[in-house]
């Protein structure tokens, strides 16, 4: 009986140990090569729908099977789940080998230590930093630090319009600054129909046009040290000049302040918005059945004349990152496996088919990039697109500022006015949530 | 009844103690042990589980309560720094924006709860007394009440997103175009009136549960008390005021804690209809918490919150409890 006590209480012990251990966090080693022939790789949802990523996925790692005998496990996490999907696995450490990061999380998740450092070793392995535009590398992680993820598809904000709808308004020319983008969405915005969409419920979505506005503005969200800086004249202004395209224009949907799951981009594919602020929107806008003909291309409208740096800002530096779980049971495999999605010729494919540009320098020269539509999302790329701020707390903010947006817009679409104190109020209230420094 | 039972138990212990000390030492000693022991010894399963799905996460939840548990620590959330009471401090500086809001979020979870709670008893008890009498489609009826409970939470309340959104849903399609009882249509999933979806989900959702509960409860009420009522004069008002809810009360106890209890928790109801964050008039404290801990990385503070909350219900609990079991004594006197 004494043993079968003490056997129990020893039972009890060690349950209770491997219990305690298991929450105590990831392993801490920097990854290794015990499981040599299998890789796990989470895919975040690129296309109409995550069947459709995984058809297109699935014959190129077929291919990377072939030729390397490591087998690909592959799952395409839909955005909504993405964040929290990989904050899950860094702390129990049991995630993917290998797996696709939204770029402006880049500086936040690098914080976490999860992530393996791109040092100039490894990038030996797959061919080398200098193989990458600099405007992608820019936002792979914070500034001085080796980047904690890999360019893998690239984006840039454009703006699309209906051709018919505008030949239909007498407008010749898409908008190229703001007041003549709200004048043409007047002109547009009758009969059920509206001038332009937006995505109010989306957090990120507005976080990416409150930043172009910011910078057009001559302001940011965060100060040169990174301390967060909501409320400065330059961000309100910006956010009040987003949200009054619904509250004092009137050129958008009051019913777009509740649009998160890209309802704007279906609005714009079934003729009900004559314009959409989009970033490589057209493999999108083809699987909802609007064809390449039926729709123009041009840079994001600025405040005065042509997009460029600083004041001229029209873009995020959009964009999808690659990234490899340091504590991966194939360090090598791993490394074979991003410089196989990064060669010239799964760029070419990859991006191909999600209509986005290969951060890849001798990607981008290819043909299938010089389509009038990828013109423009390159050429934003290359001269007038900034990278969110590469800080630690990028997520905090994206959460923070891109609710309060939210609620801005909700305000608008219940009829409540939007002010310039109403938004700094809003902006005040989201600063004081970020964590205190 | 508690005395009888102490009764018996007592004589039954004496028994066990009585027969052990006359007896010889050695092999009987053992089985005295054995006795003893084997309850415990069945019990250890049950205890072990209990300590690992319960006791363990909420020890190790108390302890990151008092650790400043952010982005860079949570991957070995052992060496982040211990913050001592800041996170509780901040979290009840209610003059300052976390507070504040956690306030704010605590007051709108307790109106909204009282209000569904009291909802779903209400029309439970109702539909269940209704349901007493004997009709034809009585069996159907009581089948199709009991649909919202059994649809999966994340299906059925998907679908009440789609019939409250603005521009094409169902909910304003009925009240504006059809009724014309609002003069444009309203927003349902953000601004103000996103209390209202909540509670008419939560309802929904809720009270087939009380119509169940209530239903089995009225099952056990003779018939003779309501014939011998009806003898006396007693109309159907009375009837119900002195004997239905009467009879009903031990029931309606256990009833409106459970309820409740998972309607101040209810977590799936807000986070389906309104994702990661809600708006403010619809702000639960359950998701609040989410959003500290999972969308800002505020884990410290979020565990705070939680232990907070914790003690909260505790505290109602007991209270309740305490208040509901002195009634119950009073009765039985």
């Amino acid at each position: 009986m004494r043993r079968i006590r003490a056997a129990a209480a020893g039972a009890v012990t060690i349950t209770l140990l491997t219990a305690a251990t298991a929450c105590g966090g990831g392993s801490s080693s920097g990854g290794s090569n015990a499981s040599p022939k299998t890789l796990t790789y989470w895919a975040s949802n690129q296309g109409a729908s995550i069947e459709i990523d995984k058809k297109t996925l699935a014959p190129e790692l077929a291919k990377f099977e072939k030729q390397t005998g490591i087998k690909v496990k592959l799952e395409v996490v839909p955005w909504s789940d993405l964040l929290n999907r990989i904050l899950t696995a860094t702390t129990s450490g049991q995630g993917p080998d290998v797996l696709n990061i939204g770029n402006t999380w880049s500086a936040s998740l690098q914080a976490t230590g999860a992530l393996l450092p791109w040092d100039a070793k490894n990038f030996a392995k797959i061919g080398g930093k200098d193989r990458f535009v600099d405007s992608a590398l820019g936002s792979t992680g914070a500034e001085g630090k080796d980047p904690a993820a890999v360019p893998l598809y690239s984006m840039a904000y454009a703006l699309y319009y209906n051709k018919q709808m505008f030949a239909d308004a007498g407008i010749a020319n898409p908008p190229a600054t703001w007041d003549e983008l709200v004048a043409d969405g007047k002109k547009l915005s009758k009969g059920g129909k509206w001038g332009i969409g937006a995505e109010g419920s989306n957090a990120s979505e507005n976080i990416h046009h409150a930043f172009v506005f910011a910078k057009q503005h001559g302001a940011d969200f965060f100060t040169a040290d990174g301390a967060a800086d909501f409320t400065n004249d330059g961000a309100v202004a910006a956010v009040k000049q987003y949200v009054d395209l619904m509250a004092k224009d009137k050129i958008i949907a009051p019913g777009n302040a509740e649009y998160a799951q890209n309802q704007s981009v279906s609005d714009f594919a079934k003729g009900k918005n004559a314009m959409l602020l989009w970033q490589s929107a057209a493999a999108n806008l083809k699987s909802q059945g609007m064809s390449e003909d039926a729709y123009g291309i041009a840079p994001v409208p600025v405040q005065s004349g042509t997009p460029g740096t600083g004041t001229n800002v029209n873009s995020m530096v959009a964009g999808i990152n690659l990234a490899v779980f340091k504590n991966t049971k194939n360090l090598d495999g791993a490394a074979k496996f991003v410089k196989f999605l990064t060669s010239d010729a799964e760029q070419k494919i990859l991006n191909g088919a999600y209509s986005s540009i290969p951060p890849v320098k001798t990607a981008q020269t290819d043909t299938a990039f010089n389509s009038p539509s990828n013109a423009v999302l390159k050429d934003t790329l290359a001269k007038s697109a900034a990278a969110l701020p590469q800080v630690a707390d990028e997520s905090q903010f994206e959460t923070a500022v891109g609710t309060a947006i939210k609620g801005l817009f909700a305000d608008a679409a219940g009829g409540r006015a939007v002010t310039t104190a109403s938004v700094k109020a809003a902006l005040e209230k989201a600063q004081q949530q970020m964590p205190k420094k | 009844m508690t005395t009888t039972t102490a009764a018996s138990a007592e004589p039954g212990e004496r028994t066990v103690r009585k027969s052990s000390p006359g007896a010889a030492r050695g092999p009987r000693r053992t089985g005295r042990i054995k006795r003893i022991g084997l309850p415990y010894l069945l019990l250890l399963p049950a205890l072990v589980l209990e300590l690992l799905v319960h006791l363990v996460p909420m020890v190790i939840g108390i302890v990151m309560s008092f650790k400043e548990l952010t982005q860079f620590y949570i991957r070995d959330w052992g060496t982040a720094p211990w913050a001592g009471f800041d996170n509780y401090s901040v979290s009840v500086h209610f003059d300052e924006p976390v507070g504040e809001a956690l306030l704010h979020s605590f007051f709108v979870t307790i109106g909204f709860t009282l209000l569904s709670v009291g909802l779903c008893w209400l029309i439970g008890t109702a539909a269940a007394i209704y349901m007493q009498d004997t009709f034809r489609g009585r069996g159907i009826l009581r089948a199709l009440f009991l649909v919202p409970y059994a649809l999966p939470v994340y299906a059925a309340v998907i679908t009440w997103v789609f019939m409250f959104q603005h521009d094409n849903g169902l909910v304003n399609h009925v009240l504006h175009d059809q009724l014309h009882l609002t003069d444009k249509p309203s927003f349902w999933l953000i601004g103000d009136n996103s209390f209202y979806a909540l509670l008419t989900v939560s309802v929904w959702k809720g009270w087939p549960f009380a119509f169940l509960i209530v239903m089995a409860g009225l099952q056990n009420i003779p018939g003779e008390l309501y014939e011998a009522a009806a003898l006396d004069g007693a109309g159907l008002w009375q009837q119900l005021r002195r004997i239905t809810l009467p009879s009903l009360r031990p029931v309606n106890q256990v009833l409106v804690l459970v309820l409740f209890l998972w309607t101040f928790n209810d977590f799936n109801t807000p986070f389906v209809l309104f994702g990661k964050t809600a708006p403010e008039a619809a702000d639960l404290i359950s998701v609040h918490i989410y959003q500290a801990s999972f969308v800002t990385w505020n884990f410290g503070t979020g565990s705070a919150m939680s232990v907070l909350l914790l003690l909260f219900l505790l505290v109602v609990t007991g209270v309740y409890l305490l208040l509901t079991s002195r009634g119950r004594k009073t009765a039985d006197v």
